[in-house]
């Protein structure tokens, strides 16, 4: 390489450096910067009033899996914390399940209507997106409570005579973390659908496929990126949910974010909060990471 | 064999219905190459999607070896379909997409595997069998998506208009490629194309469609030579089409008086117009000859000279407001500009050449 193409490719570097410096700066500061203070708050002991004490200690991490009896230092499993994560795994996943059973029908029904009307069905799922979140769930309670819309249509029409518990529920949180992440499992199936070439359906016809045939073989390999990208962006925010589970499931279905809201505020516990939100992070990067290595692999079956 | 019977499709409904099929009837021979031609909008290609199960006929039947295809949905139908934009699998590789037709039909693997190596064999892609398809170039995702359509060894291959996005030279290849392929396979093929030259190098027989109906149905030079009616004489080549008087006929053959007065015998339909009336011949340009005034049919004056390289073009506008008759003649190498624009001269054509139409 002679010399004036090197210094052609060291400007290019710079330049594209210089683009990257202000999302760099941004990253740093609200992003990197105050997750180092919750790493080094997560060694130090708590203040009597919040707050931390500038002492070392690793009881914060020890308290996320581990209690020790108040009266007779016998050593326990913090089952309360293992079934709050539980709780939020588990929700999440099933959200995330729901969601894509409610949006791949939905996105496809987007995807094949006449070009001009498409953009009007997204702005029908849009809508509630730009909605409160607060709003939105207390208009889910509205609507299940037990004097709520449902019970009083089911009592109404006589198929139950008592109305059913459904609000304060783990199926509460369910419904509500459903109904709220849906477009985000909608819009990047429906962005993989319109790039697909409905023609393939045809061609997958025409090869003696049948309609799920079709499905399986054809669409859903197509769309899976959207899928993929879907579930994460459902899942991951799932898992730290707090408003949903705090109304909805009224403080008895406590999932990861209302924990960790609990050792910052009443239980004035800053380095086991600053420690459980450490351990979200790491349940959700390996999540991830399972989970997209599992899809990228069935991907490519022949390297 | 397919029997067509009185296949109607209408699309839409009231004021917007559209008629896409008219009832239209054709049978097609087994191991025949038969090509839909016609324009853009004459329903080539919704005939085809009729019969390969995409669309339902509003009316008729299609029947293939006496069994009714219309009950059958699309996946159930021994025929398969080569798509104008070759809709291959983009997360298959091409042996993969090869393979699945088979694989949907559950054949067994060691079948599939040896079926897919023999179409790979045949349609030279063998070395590319494990490339994407978005890997290879435009002739050859012609020739996988052939392959494709041919591996489940269908009765009957429907090819829609499938080489118009090749260029002209890879057109030229895949036209005798495909001609190979029919003969060497022995099915059926189907073809629609708007490309009459592309009609006329590769079939058994074309049927010439307009609007939702068959023009004409016939071998190649039949259609060439004897175009029943003006749209197909005009569709198809070069027409020249001039008023004449029928003098009288018989059988296929008539006895035509011409503008100058001068009578010649010309080819006609049986059941074609009457003695006496006026009709329209059509003469092909390289039928008829430039010759002195004295010697022609129809005297006139030419008006232009256009080369083309293989031949050229002799406009003669013709005497008594004939119009213009174009001749042309092949060009050779000694052969010398002879004539000039302007000179008196005239055009003749050899008896039974002339065609009556039936319009």
């Amino acid at each position: 390489m002679n010399a004036a193409a090197a210094l052609r490719a060291r400007n290019e570097r710079r330049t594209r450096f210089l683009l990257l410096t202000p999302a760099m700066v941004l990253l740093l500061f609200a992003a990197s910067g105050p997750l180092v203070i919750v790493l080094i708050y997560s060694f130090l002991t708590p203040g009597s009033y919040g707050g931390v004490e500038w002492n070392f200690s690793v009881q914060a991490w020890f308290n996320v899996v581990a209690k020790i009896d108040f009266f007779t230092d016998e050593l326990t499993f913090a089952d309360a914390h293992l079934s709050v994560f539980w709780r939020s795994f588990k929700l999440s996943v099933f959200t995330a399940i729901l969601t894509f059973v409610f949006g791949f029908p939905t996105a496809y029904f987007i995807a094949t209507r006449p070009k001009r009307s498409r953009d009007m069905w997204m702005l029908l799922i849009m809508i509630p997106f730009w909605t409160n979140l607060l709003i939105r769930t207390f208009a889910i309670m509205e609507l299940i409570r037990n004097e709520g819309t449902v019970n009083t249509i089911l009592m109404g029409v006589g198929i139950i005579d008592q109305p059913i518990q459904m609000l304060f529920t783990e199926f509460a949180v369910l419904i509500g973390m459903t109904y709220v992440y849906l477009p985000l499992m909608i819009l990047p199936i429906y962005a993989s659908m319109e790039r697909f070439d409905f023609n393939l359906v045809e061609a997958g016809y025409d090869l003696y496929a049948t309609r799920f045939q079709v499905l399986r073989r054809v669409i859903f390999p197509l769309v899976k990126p959207g899928v993929v990208a879907g579930s994460i962006l459902v899942f991951v925010p799932c898992l730290g949910a707090y408003v949903i589970p705090r109304v909805l499931g009224g403080g008895k279905q406590l999932m990861l974010g209302n924990l960790i809201e609990l050792q910052f505020g009443q239980l004035r516990n800053w380095p086991l909060g600053a420690a459980l939100s450490l351990t979200l992070l790491a349940v959700v990067m390996i999540a991830l990471i399972f989970y997209v290595r599992a899809v990228g692999q069935e991907e490519s079956p022949h390297g | 064999m397919i029997e067509i019977n009185g296949v109607t499709k209408i699309f839409g409904g009231g004021s917007d219905a559209f008629t896409a099929l008219d009832n239209l009837s054709v049978t097609i021979d087994s191991n025949e190459f038969f090509t839909l031609l016609g324009p853009s909008g004459c329903g080539k290609t919704t005939l085809l999607r009729v019969i390969a199960g995409f669309i339902d006929p509003t009316q008729g039947t299609v029947q293939l070896d006496g069994e009714n295809l219309v009950e059958q949905p699309p996946y159930k139908r021994p025929v398969n379909t080569v798509f104008q934009s070759y809709a291959l699998f983009p997360h298959l590789t091409v042996a993969q997409n090869i393979a699945f037709g088979l694989q949907m039909l559950g054949r067994p693997k060691s079948e599939i595997s040896s079926t897919v190596d023999e179409m790979l064999t045949l349609v030279q892609m063998a070395p590319m069998a494990d490339r994407k398809t978005s890997e290879i170039s435009g002739g050859q995702q012609q020739r996988v998506a052939l392959a494709r359509a041919l591996a489940p060894r269908p009765k009957v291959l429907l090819l829609d208009e499938p080489l118009s996005a090749l260029d002209f030279k890879l057109r030229k290849e895949m036209q005798l490629e495909l001609k190979r392929l029919q003969h060497e396979t022995g099915i059926t093929f189907i073809f629609v194309t708007h490309d009459q030259e592309e009609a006329l190098t590769m079939s058994d027989r074309i049927a010439v469609m307009n609007a939702g109906t068959i023009r004409q149905i016939g071998g190649p030079r039949d259609i060439y030579d004897h175009p029943a009616e003006r749209f197909v004489a005009d569709f198809i080549g070069d027409t020249n089409f001039i008023e004449v008087e029928l003098v009288n006929t018989s059988a296929d053959t008539a006895r035509i008086r011409l503008i100058s007065g001068k009578e010649i015998d010309a080819r006609a339909n049986p059941d074609g117009p009457k003695a006496g009336s006026k009709v329209t011949l059509a003469v092909r340009p390289e039928h008829a000859t430039l010759v002195d005034e004295g010697e022609a049919l129809l005297p006139g004056t030419l008006s232009d000279v256009v080369y083309f390289g293989t031949d050229t073009h002799y406009h003669v506008a013709l005497d008594g407001g004939g119009g213009d008759f174009v001749v042309r003649r092949q060009n050779q190498p000694d052969m010398a500009q002879s004539r000039q624009t302007g000179a008196r001269v005239g055009v003749t054509f050899p008896a039974n050449v002339g065609q009556v139409l039936r319009d």
